[in-house]
């Protein structure tokens, strides 16, 4: 029996995937238990696929420009975020870690697929792979050097596992040549991958 | 919180047949404590409808490179930091 007042076949192109599957089973036994009602999934995947890393990237050009701002980030990202409008999302605590001449951070979960969704979007799938979650602990340089990203022996390597409940989001170095641009401009070359710290951020274009 | 930021703990090396969110690779080995982030729900108990009470402690404990894969080669250096929750640690013998 489904949700409204017939039975019908699940409306799909015949082609669905296990996980699909799977994940659709879930759903329609939430809702015939009565834990969800079907709207508030809906509302929950609409939130999730409305993220982007616009926001993120708000957060990092701010912490550029005014050294302040970026001590509270540093301090409670999730305060420098709602300080900004930004909505840092359902965990409780959200962690930035500043890159340096001398540190540089990046992030993963080896167990799932942990991500500051609510700061930079879905996770990308690279992120979510078996390859990046068991290499990115046990060999980041070579992971880092598939991205294109070369760690200097001084530099001290740092790998983050989100394994529970805290939420990391890494603060890119400055790029040079950047001293005349405005905050949005700034923002504008804050990527996705070096807020997870396996890049730089883009080079400004040249005037 | 038990430990102190700097002190070395190890992780529990205890077998654990349910859901619980301390990786593999870390467990019995020894790193030190980095930050002490808050208490948050077990989600030990909560992965099967309970509440998650009480909360238990979280800490960031970072661990070397060589400390967890000794005979891999490496590409350079670097640390692991890994979120465990307080009954995961022990102290080192």
């Amino acid at each position: 029996m489904s949700a409204h007042d017939h039975d019908h076949m699940p409306i799909t192109n015949g082609h669905e995937p296990a996980a699909a599957m799977r994940a659709r089973a879930l759903e329609e036994l939430l809702v015939a238990k009565g834990v969800l009602r079907a709207e508030e999934i809906r509302a929950g995947i609409d939130w999730l696929v409305s993220r982007t890393p616009a926001d993120g990237a708000r957060l990092i050009a701010r912490a550029w420009v005014d050294p302040e701002f970026k001590q509270r980030l540093l301090a409670d990202a999730r305060s420098a975020a709602l300080e900004l409008g930004l909505d840092p999302g359902p965990s409780p605590v959200v962690v930035a870690l500043e890159n340096t001449e001398v540190v540089h951070h990046m992030i993963v979960c080896t167990l799932c697929s942990c991500y500051p969704r609510a700061l930079l979007g879905p996770p990308p799938a690279w992120y979510k792979s078996l390859p990046y979650r068991s290499r990115a602990v046990s060999d980041p340089h070579g992971v880092l050097a598939e991205f294109g990203l070369e760690i200097p022996d001084d530099v001290e390597l740092r790998v983050l596992d989100s394994t529970a409940d805290i939420r990391y989001l890494v603060i890119p170095r400055r790029p040079p040549g950047t001293d005349q641009l405005s905050e949005e401009q700034l923002a504008a070359l804050v990527t996705r991958d070096s807020m997870i710290g396996v890049a730089q951020p883009s080079a400004p274009a040249l005037a | 919180m038990t430990y102190r930021v700097g002190e070395p703990v190890t992780i529990a090396t205890r077998a654990h047949s349910g859901h619980h969110r301390t990786p593999a690779y870390i467990k019995g080995k020894t790193g030190r404590i980095e930050r002490l982030h808050a208490a948050f729900r077990n989600p030990e108990t909560r992965a099967y409808g309970d509440d998650g009470l009480p909360e238990m402690p979280l800490y960031l404990v970072s661990f070397e490179r060589s400390d967890l894969w000794p005979d891999t080669p490496a590409g350079g250096s670097h640390r692991i930091y890994v979120d465990v929750f307080e009954h995961w640690l022990e102290e080192p013998k």
